[in-house]
């Protein structure tokens, strides 16, 4: 069972290395995003302090979000994914692993860059800190929620736009704590509680997520 | 030719074998079943009569309700010291909330007999239940904006309740979107199955992360019957007009799944046997 | 109490009137949607059990 998980995250790993350029856009969307609310509110850097853990937030969303149509609909495609649904291996350790590659290569690098770009809102060193750790909690549920939506609107005409509607609702208590979290934090208040419920979300849905994105593999390919 | 089995629609208790009534020859069952008493109901076949004879029951004790319910909301309830004639407002506005909430669990019910027995009839019952709870999450909505405009003096305050109100409003409208994308009726009712039960598993944590970022920021944490003791007139007010919107749901639900019957089972021949059909 | 008093509503009028009145309008407008759709319906299974028996004959 282990050595299926490795076996397929590597194999998408190395299918996403070999066009970096599909790596790159969600990074450049999410930093293209964060960018532009600064040019849309003004440079008072007080505001942008307030709005910047909200700002991330939501940046980090929408990036994972547009990621989230490519998650299976390339093995979807070429057929593979049929020969994962019948292969011995419970299925949702198969999905585990390809979201956990998704993540490796839509999620990570944006909490990597995001202390980068939180020097641009003036965040304190403190506030940063939790923004990375909130996000490195937080990213991985919203990959693993968004497969859900990813295998119900498989194949379907206009699966980006609907996979935004099913999808960003759920989204929305780790919206909640995440950036609950950094403004916490901020404001001198501590995110420790904000971040274990991050943390709880992030168990939760690594339990039940993928058993119902394989759910809903089967039936949006039988 | 077997015997054209009659039974009692509405009470069902005269056993009788579905498969011996005309035209399900082209449909599939399991012949064998012992279930087959409470399955019967699950055929399209059989259910689209008994939903016929349902729905003007219900709509006539809707249409009794509401209107005794509209009579006490505007001339039994009396006048509230606090908030005047403007609190009668929530005479509908709490039924629409409390309905869009429970026909969202109905629905979750349909799904989850949907997806374990597999039955065909539990998908339709929540594609027809969905759009009626999408007007009552939206009414609820609406209400709650004229309510909050004279009390608060805005028409929309990031109050807890109205915030979860409207996350369930873009729940259902994902639902309603996903069936509309999806042309196989088989998978469309399957994967928005799924989507339901995702969505009820989720509507806690929504609810609680609400209720936890609305206390954090201080936001306006004012309840519906802040300060004025609900009465005993208004609470039956209420109460009979939630009825009602009950009766109207369930009423505008079998009138839609009947309808859903007629679309999916077109080709069948018991459609091309009803009267209805036969102009 | 005279109609007018009934209908101002202690000055709540606009958002008196504005709830149940849209209320009612969804409430109605609902149940004659679904009886245009039902018609539709059963036109259409109608217009295709005539074309069928057109081919057998």
């Amino acid at each position: 069972m282990f050595s299926a998980f490795r076996t397929l995250m590597g194999r998408d790993l190395l299918l996403a290395m070999r066009r970096r350029s599909d790596l790159f856009t969600t990074l450049f969307f999410f930093v293209i995003v964060v960018s532009l609310f600064p040019l849309g509110i003004g440079p008072e850097m007080n505001t942008l302090r307030l709005i910047a853990p909200g700002v991330f937030w939501v940046a980090a969303l929408l990036a994972s979000m547009l990621a989230l149509e490519r998650l299976f609909a390339v093995d979807y495609e070429d057929g593979a994914l049929e020969q994962m649904l019948l292969a011995p291996q419970p299925l949702f350790v198969l999905v585990l692993a390809k979201v956990t590659a998704h993540w490796l290569v839509t999620g990570l690098p944006l909490v990597l860059m995001a202390p980068l770009l939180g020097l641009q809102y003036d965040l304190s060193s403190e506030a940063l800190g939790v923004m990375v750790l909130s996000l490195l909690l937080g990213t991985p549920a919203l990959s693993l929620i968004g497969a859900i939506g990813a295998a119900l609107t498989l194949g379907l005409r206009g699966g980006g736009v609907l996979v935004s509607l099913l999808v960003l609702p759920l989204y929305i208590p780790v919206l909640i704590f995440g950036s609950g979290a950094v403004e916490a934090t901020a404001s001198g208040l501590g995110g420790q509680g904000h971040i274990s419920m991050l943390g709880a979300i992030l168990v939760l849905s690594l339990l039940l997520a993928p058993l119902a994105a394989s759910a809903a593999l089967r039936i949006s390919v039988e | 030719m077997p015997p054209v089995a009659k039974f009692n629609e509405v009470t069902g208790t005269k056993p009788y074998l579905y498969y011996q009534t005309p035209g399900t020859a082209g449909l599939h069952y399991p012949m064998n079943s012992r279930l087959i008493n409470w399955f019967k109901f699950s055929s399209p076949a059989t259910f689209y009569p008994l939903a016929g004879r349902l729905v003007p029951i219900f709509a006539v004790l809707a249409l009794a309700l509401i209107g005794v319910g509209l009579y006490m909301s505007f001339f039994v309830a009396p006048t509230d010291y606090k908030q005047g004639e403007g609190y009668r407002i929530i005479f509908v506005h709490v039924p629409a909330a409390w309905m869009s909430m429970f026909i969202y669990l109905i629905m979750a019910f349909w799904a989850a007999l949907g997806l374990v027995f597999n039955t065909r009839l539990s998908g339709m019952m929540t594609r027809a239940l969905a759009p009626t709870g999408a007007i009552f999450a939206f009414l609820a909505l609406w209400t709650g904006a004229f309510w909050g405009k004279p009390m608060w003096g805005t028409w929309w305050v990031w109050d807890a309740r109205l915030t979860s109100e409207l996350i369930l409003l873009f729940l259902y409208l994902g639902y309603l979107a996903l069936q509309g994308a999806i042309d196989d009726t088989r998978r469309a009712d399957r994967a928005g199955a799924l989507l339901v039960l995702v969505g009820v598993v989720n509507i806690p944590i929504i609810y609680y992360s609400v209720q936890w970022w609305n206390t954090l920021h201080q936001g306006a944490t004012i309840s519906m019957d802040n300060g004025s003791k609900m009465g005993v007139t208004m609470l039956w007010t209420m109460l009979i007009m939630a009825l009602g919107f009950w009766a109207y749901t369930i009423a505008v639900a079998l009138a839609r799944v009947r309808s859903i019957i007629l679309e999916r089972e077109a080709d069948t021949t018991w459609v091309s046997e009803l009267a209805e059909v036969r102009l | 109490m005279s109609v007018a008093e009934f209908l101002d509503m202690g000055g709540y009028a606009l958002y008196v009137w504005g709830s149940f009145g849209v209320s009612a309008l969804l409430m109605i407008l609902e149940p004659i949607m679904l009886r245009n759709h039902r018609r539709a319906v059963l036109q259409r299974i109608a217009r295709i059990i005539r074309i069928k028996a057109g081919e057998k004959v």
